[in-house]
């Protein structure tokens, strides 16, 4: 998967000694969860009947038949053209995301928290982001280090003083949450740029359904069909004022990026048209697009393309993927682009690590989805925390994405603990650090059977005017036995995410 | 009273993307062309083993590709030619290439073409590349050909039958005849020698024979046959090809589908600039009504043929015009003009 779903390195941790197993019928008389929180086997309470409903059907399958199905559900999937592009020299392959049949339920309540959390959080986004591009009260009342958001490298000069309609930044939103022990969910990242992966979530479905019918029956999930629609309404309404039928675009980086597939497929439900950059073009810093009948006004644009390549006359000079003259044209608020500019600052390490102060801001609530316990190093007492416990945390650097400059401590040597503190100390407000987070687990289909695999989970917000959350969210799960790394890249697969519906 | 549309009921008001437009034109063509290259191959492998045809240089000729391939082979053998034309990546003009050509084309028009019409191409293509030296050998290629030629018609079907009907589909479909009325004047042109009247073998039994695969090859003997019985002279077939209304290969069926489908998007979209290029094909189509077959061949078959090849060019050309502009250039001096190459368009 592309974009920004691989910035979300979860961190590494230690597998734990076997509990004494938990005998359960047919495909789950094997199942040992290992004393992590379990989405299916032991989520706290007595389990909802669906829940055991579900348990009993998937335990009652031959071993072989399951095998079978997945075979035909990824060999749909491929056919289907439900892939990303992996382009070589010579040769473009179709790589699947691999598609676990197992589904991740989600109980109604234990949906509507997260629901009411990720809009939470989107909301409080918003409007530091507008804060931060207009009067700066945050930076000024020095609940967020001024340093640490004007220079950011994602901090864009280009949207000061812009007044985007709605005061809508983050109109497509991707929250990374992770569970622990306990079962309770935690922010891990916030995703503001271009997140993608939903198109799996509604795909996912959709196969779910026609491998799996007998194991889906009767059980009343929410829907997640809706998507495409409540996009397009979203970009509609907040077209520039004045326009009565907004015209609105999926900009794609084209045929050749790894995302395409998720393009196409949002092009299609949103029903508007799926342009590249040579599809546009900038008359009197109004946007148009070139079709067979001349030129058409364009209003709204769901870009799919980093802000570094939507303009070379504003950013990179030789992007040859973006249109020229389109920043002047947005500057000018002839055109919604969606996301904005600059909302990378919204979602940066650093930056995240102040979210539930920034709720707390400008809310006045607390916040409902918890941060990841994040010690800043900027901070005298984050600097000490992390240098008397390092061994036992997750440090990393806050401009970094990508997993690349951090250091898990309990599998660190006592070197590199030294030499880390000797970094810490020369530059503490480069660092945040966090505990290492036990993910939780999901049954999931691997060489053996049924095995306990972490998983995360990335719900979707759409915001126009208001915020939907589509019912769920993307479900990504580690294959390799003990991983945490729920990326494509690294051996991550993903699962149906069910919504109970009462 | 205000007026207001019932966008079910009437034709679609939606622009149709210059780009979108250009893949589905080329789409059919590419397609059209595979289908063609696979019959011609597979009659060749027939009646060469049967002594009856020199086809083996002969494709080579109807592709224009003479420099290209004998850069690289000495002569015109089975084996080589069905290796540069099925299986040869490095050959823009092999069944693999156009396939692949195909495949981007419907790549970018998936948000428009039905999941199968994709899920099909996508199949197929796949089956393409994974084509090995040992399935094109002489025991396999005409089955392999067979296989090309289904999955070419599957598509056609899907397309027939999944393919919403606006723009686009006239945009595909006018790509499909132009490409049809191109091939078949190839086809008839590399024969035209043996109606000159200076050689030998004119009317003989080996003659005959080649006309016959000529048929085959368009798929259109049993028709011929049902329709002219015993007469086999060349000059028949070449009017068969050329003007039967009821043939659906022959040039004047495919000018008439080809004027219909430009036509309606002048008509149905209000595409004005469509209008010069229904000219050109009426002139076109003047061309072929206003001549019978024996003028033609006495005023010079190959001449007409070329002539016939020229316009659909210039056509082609036309459309690209009109309906996908290059991008006004921002401080280019001189307009680029695009070299065609004298024989096989393709997307530049």
């Amino acid at each position: 998967m592309g974009d920004s779903a691989d910035e979300s390195v979860t961190h590494h941790g230690t597998q734990n000694a076997a509990s004494p197993p938990q005998h359960r019928e047919g495909l789950f008389s094997g199942y040992l969860n290992d004393a992590f929180f379990c989405e299916l086997t032991n989520s706290g309470g007595p389990p909802d009947p669906r829940i055991l409903q579900l348990r009993e059907r998937l335990g009652a399958l031959e071993l072989g038949d399951l095998r079978n199905r997945a075979a035909n559900a990824e060999r749909e999937l491929y056919n289907l053209g439900i892939t990303f592009t992996v382009y070589s020299e010579r040769n473009s392959i179709d790589r699947i995301l691999p598609f676990d049949l197992v589904p991740r339920v989600l109980t109604n309540p234990e949906w509507r928290h997260v629901e009411a959390g990720v809009r939470q959080r989107v909301t409080a986004l918003n409007m530091f982001l507008w804060d931060i591009y207009h009067d700066q009260a945050i930076l000024k009342d020095d609940v967020v280090p001024r340093e640490l958001v004007v220079g950011n490298a994602n901090y864009c000069p280009q949207m000061i003083g812009l007044d985007v309609p709605g005061k809508t930044y983050v109109h497509v939103s991707g929250t990374d949450l992770v569970r622990d022990d306990d079962g309770t969910f935690l922010v891990l990242e916030d995703n503001a740029r271009t997140p993608s992966g939903v198109s799996y979530v509604i795909e996912n479905r959709h196969t779910m359904l026609r491998v799996m019918p007998d194991v889906a029956a009767g059980i009343d999930l929410l829907p997640v069909d809706d998507y495409g629609v409540q996009l397009q309404k979203a970009l509609a309404e907040v077209a520039p004022e004045g326009v009565d039928d907004p015209q609105v675009v999926l900009l794609s980086p084209g045929i050749y990026n790894s995302a395409y597939f998720e393009h196409v497929f949002l092009a299609r439900e949103m029903g508007v048209p799926l342009v590249e950059g040579q599809d546009l073009t900038i008359e009197n810093d109004k946007v148009y697009m070139r079709t067979t009948a001349g030129l058409r006004p364009v209003h709204s644009i769901y870009r799919r393309l980093n802000d570094e390549f939507l303009d070379p006359d504003a950013f990179n000079p030789s992007s040859m993927l973006g249109v020229p003259g389109l920043v002047s044209a947005y500057r000018k608020g002839n055109i919604t682009i969606a996301n904005a500019l600059g909302t990378g600052v919204a979602d940066d390490k650093a930056v995240y690590a102040y979210l539930p102060r920034i709720i707390r801001y400008y809310l006045s609530e607390e916040p409902i989805l918890k941060n990841v316990e994040t010690h800043i190093c900027a901070e005298p007492e984050g600097l000490a925390y992390t240098l008397a416990n390092l061994e036992n945390l997750v440090a990393k650097p806050v401009g970094e994405s990508g997993g690349y400059g951090l250091i898990i401590g309990p599998h660190a040597t006592r070197e590199e603990l030294a030499e880390f503190r000797t970094k810490l100390r020369a530059d503490p407000a480069n660092y945040i650090s966090q505990p290492v987070v036990r993910l939780s687990v999901s049954p999931t289909l691997c060489e053996t059977g049924l095995e306990p695999r972490h998983v995360d989970l990335r719900p979707f917000a759409v915001t126009g005017r208001s915020t939907w959350v589509l019912p769920g969210g993307l479900s990504r799960v580690a294959l390799k036995r003990g991983s945490l790394v729920v990326n494509s890249s690294q051996g991550g697969g993903s699962k149906d995410t069910w919504v109970l519906a009462s | 009273m205000s007026m207001s549309l019932d966008p079910v009921a009437t034709l679609s008001p939606h622009p149709l993307l210059s780009r979108y437009a250009e893949c589905s034109m080329w789409l059919a063509r590419y397609m059209e062309r595979i289908e063609n290259l696979a019959r011609i191959i597979d009659v060749t492998e027939t009646f060469v083993r049967s002594g009856a045809s020199d086809g083996w240089r002969a494709i080579v000729q109807i592709n224009a590709d003479e420099e290209r391939f004998y850069a690289s082979h000495s002569k015109a053998t089975a084996d080589r030619v069905i290796a540069f034309y099925v299986i040869d990546a490095e050959n823009p003009t092999s069944i693999t290439s156009l396939a692949l050509a195909a495949r981007e084309n419907a790549r970018a028009l998936r948000p428009l073409i039905s999941t199968e019409m994709w899920s099909q191409l996508n199949i197929f293509t796949q089956f393409l590349r994974g084509l090995r030296a040992e399935d094109i050998r002489p025991s396999e290629i005409s089955q392999l050909c067979a296989r090309i030629k289904q999955e070419c018609q599957t598509h056609t079907g899907i397309t027939e039958g999944t393919f919403y009907r606006d723009q686009a589909s006239l945009f595909y479909n006018a790509g499909r005849q132009l490409e049809r009325a191109d091939q078949i004047t190839r086809l008839i042109d590399i024969k035209y020698h043996t109606l000159l009247p200076v050689a030998a073998g004119v009317g003989s039994e080996v003659d005959i024979s080649q006309w016959t695969s000529v048929l085959r090859s368009a798929a259109g003997y049993h028709a011929y046959r049902r329709v002219m019985a015993g007469d086999l002279r060349p000059s028949s077939v070449v009017g068969f090809l050329l003007k039967s209304e009821a043939f659906p290969r022959s040039l004047v069926c495919s000018l008439r589908h080809l004027h219909n489908n430009v036509s309606r998007l002048r008509s149905d979209y209000r595409l004005r600039d469509a209008g010069g290029i229904v000219e050109r094909i009426e002139f076109l189509r003047a061309g072929l009504d206003d001549q019978t077959v024996g003028q033609i061949i006495t005023r010079g078959l190959h001449e007409f043929l070329d002539w016939v090849q020229r316009q659909l060019q210039d056509v082609q050309t036309e459309v690209a015009q009109a309906f996908w502009p290059p991008p006004r250039p921002v401080s280019a001096p001189d307009p680029v003009t695009i070299e065609m190459s004298g024989q096989t368009q393709s997307q530049s």
